[in-house]
């Protein structure tokens, strides 16, 4: 009976108060929208970044040479050093914690041809641990410089996937014949398609690679322009980068401590950095969307505070009629239930709806690169549901508590 | 019917409490029609509110019916609001969200009345009251002695005994006031208990028994011709 009763007052009242209903499902809803959206946003970012940040290899030291600016055992300063191509291997013997090591040689400016189309390029030698330490991972149906090219000195190239798109367009590069200063080179594999947030030399997307003894016959180069070596573990990169200076100290005769004769950079110590950055927009974003929760959860008592005198006599009269005390409670927690949820799954969809637009919206690669994929979050959008909503809950049902718990008069007199 | 005794109501406002009701004495039968009269704060709607268990005393006891009204929970006090006393406000207190129709049908839904009858009274009640024609109009779209007529339909809806007014044509132009006037009387002589708050003599004259309250007591009571 009593639920009955329930029922019948609450569908009625609740067809009849559709504008002060739908201003809180609004309220409801907007703020659950904007603080989804900023997460989502954030957390697409952040995978995005993350993803960059790994485009170029992950706990990787680049080490290349440079002058002397310390005078050493006779030896003036300004002297140049030179790394050659047995260094990486004199350093891996040296160093237990080198993982793996490889040297480059890298030239700018070589003319590539293919067919009527001429490019002028960066070409760089390297060694097929590159596919390792520095993702230079074949897309299919292509593969990666490997030993027997480095024994036989192979004429093969590996190029970068933006380089191909602008010598082959949509055509099918592997076997195909192109030529590297007039040198045909057999083109065996297409790097795939990454993101680089920091690079050495040149994006590895433009760059054409064939194998490091190949080039070194083809060019003629005596030095090698860099060494690029992986740490087992990040922790290890300090001690590394010490004992690279010691070791070719003594090779080259230079001062250990001179940090010009050669020079080391640490992409780990920048992806220790790049996390405290990301840590950092994390706990901004999060501080955001804490104040837009503050707002949306302010805009909600606001509205529920805003009809407590018009609510308070509704419910003065209403008792004065013979409505039960737990007849009135049990209405507003059933409004105030279906109200939140409602607004938080309006809020929640909509957000879906958003977000699933966005990645959908024809832009240019690039932006979305940056942009990332925005993420929505379930956890996020029940947690901000159930904030708002027992923000909700507590505005309206203590007042309403305190007006059926007093006397109907009181109820009535309410100002 | 209705019988008070030593009825005491004080009211705290911070640190000064207030005599509002001091010692009240009433026996009003049933089928009486008596008007309570008074200067403005002696009592008159506190007195009544008690009466109509929208209040309670402070003190004294309250017979309704022969039932102890002190020992009454909180649901059998709505239950008495919702059957047994029909009361009209000064200021009408209907729901603005709400057509005469539904205002009406209130205390019905909290009756559990099934919807078959419920239009079948309202349709009746409006109909006593001569507002068939606005059953479908807001409180915002009536005037003052429609909306009282509505509120008088409503007090009436579960058929109460007694019927309590609290000022019901304060607030009313004088024809509108003589119409509420002749729609207590109506019902007095359907034989309902009618009691009405008023500064009216028009009212005053037309009823068996006059209370006159005068500082939270009973100063006088008498029957009209004898003023
Ligand atoms: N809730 C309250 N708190 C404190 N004092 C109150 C309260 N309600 C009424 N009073 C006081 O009690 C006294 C009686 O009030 P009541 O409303 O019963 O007077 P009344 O006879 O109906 O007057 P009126 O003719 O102006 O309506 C007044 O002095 C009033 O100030
Ligand atoms: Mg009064």
């Amino acid at each position: 009976m009593q639920l009955i009763i329930l029922y019948n007052t609450f569908i009625r009242d609740f067809r009849k108060q559709k504008k002060r209903i739908t201003l809180t499902l609004i309220a409801l809803a907007w703020g659950t929208i904007s603080i989804m959206l900023l997460l989502a946003f954030g957390e697409g970012l952040h995978q995005q970044l993350s993803i960059n940040q790994k485009g170029t290899g992950e706990n990787i030291g680049i080490l290349w040479s440079g002058q002397t600016t310390k005078a050493y055992r006779g030896m003036g300063k300004g002297r140049r050093i030179w790394l050659y191509k047995e260094d990486p291997e004199y350093l891996a013997a040296q160093i237990p914690e080198i993982e793996t090591i490889g040297g480059e040689y890298s030239r700018w400016g070589v003319q590539i041809r293919y067919q009527d189309k001429v490019l002028n390029e960066h070409v760089t030698g390297i060694p097929p641990c590159y596919r390792e330490i520095r993702n230079h991972i074949p897309q299919e149906g292509g593969r990666m410089i490997n030993r027997i090219d480095m024994d036989e000195k192979r004429r093969v190239v590996f190029l970068g996937s933006n380089l191909k798109k602008r010598m082959f367009e949509d055509e099918d590069p592997i076997g195909k014949q192109i030529l590297l200063n007039e040198i045909p080179f057999t083109v065996i594999g297409i790097m795939i398609e990454k993101i680089q947030m920091g690079n050495y030399e040149g994006m590895d997307e433009d760059v054409a690679a064939i194998p490091a003894t190949t080039f070194k016959a083809i060019f003629g180069d005596l030095y090698l322009d860099y060494i690029v070596y992986r740490a087992y573990h990040p922790d290890q990169m300090a001690e590394i980068e010490k004992k690279i200076y010691r070791a070719l100290g003594v090779k080259y005769n230079f001062d250990p401590t001179d940090d010009r004769a050669i020079s080391i950079w640490d992409i780990a110590s920048s992806s220790r950095e790049f996390n405290n950055m990301m840590l950092g927009i994390k706990i901004f974003l999060g501080i955001i969307g804490f104040l837009t929760l503050l707002v949306a959860g302010v805009g909600v008592a606001n509205i529920m505070y805003v009809s407590i005198k018009e609510r308070t006599r509704e419910i003065g009269i209403k008792m004065a009629v013979g409505a039960r005390k737990s007849l009135i409670l049990y209405q507003f927690l059933v409004e105030a239930l279906i109200i939140t949820f409602s607004g938080g799954f309006l809020g929640m969809s909509l957000s879906y709806i958003l977000t699933e637009g966005f990645k959908r919206l024809p832009l240019e690669n690039q932006v979305l690169d940056f942009m990332g994929r925005p993420t929505v979050s379930l956890e996020i959008g029940l947690v901000v549901i159930t904030i708002l909503g027992i923000l909700g809950l507590v505005s309206g049902i203590f007042p309403a508590m305190r007006a059926a718990s007093t006397n109907p008069v009181e109820s009535l007199r309410y100002e | 019917m209705i019988i008070m005794h030593d009825i005491i109501k004080t009211y705290i406002t911070g640190q000064v409490t207030f005599q509002a009701l001091r010692g009240i004495n009433l026996h009003i039968k049933k089928g009486e029609f008596v008007a309570i009269v008074g200067p403005s704060g002696s009592g008159k709607s506190t007195l009544m509110n008690i009466a109509g268990c929208l209040d309670i005393p402070t003190r004294g006891s309250y017979l309704l019916d022969g039932k102890q009204v002190s020992a009454f929970n909180s649901n059998q006090l709505a239950e008495i609001r919702n059957k047994k006393v029909g009361f009209v406000f000064q200021a009408f207190n209907l729901l603005p969200y709400a057509t005469a129709y539904e205002n009406v049908e209130v205390p019905l839904l909290f009756a559990g009345v099934n919807r078959r009858k419920r239009k079948e009274r309202i349709t009746r009640l409006l109909g006593q009251v001569g507002l068939a024609e606005k059953a479908a109009n807001k409180p915002t779209e009536m005037s003052g002695g429609e909306m009282q007529r509505v509120a008088i339909a409503r007090a009436l809806a579960n058929e109460p005994d007694i019927i309590l007014a609290d000022e019901p044509t304060g607030n009313l132009d004088s024809k509108s006031g003589q119409q509420i006037v002749n729609i207590f009387h109506e019902l007095w002589k359907m034989g309902k208990t009618v009691l009405i708050i008023t500064h009216d003599s028009n009212i005053a004259g037309r009823v068996e028994r006059i209370i006159q309250l005068k500082d939270g007591q009973i100063e006088n009571s008498h029957s009209p011709a004898a003023v």
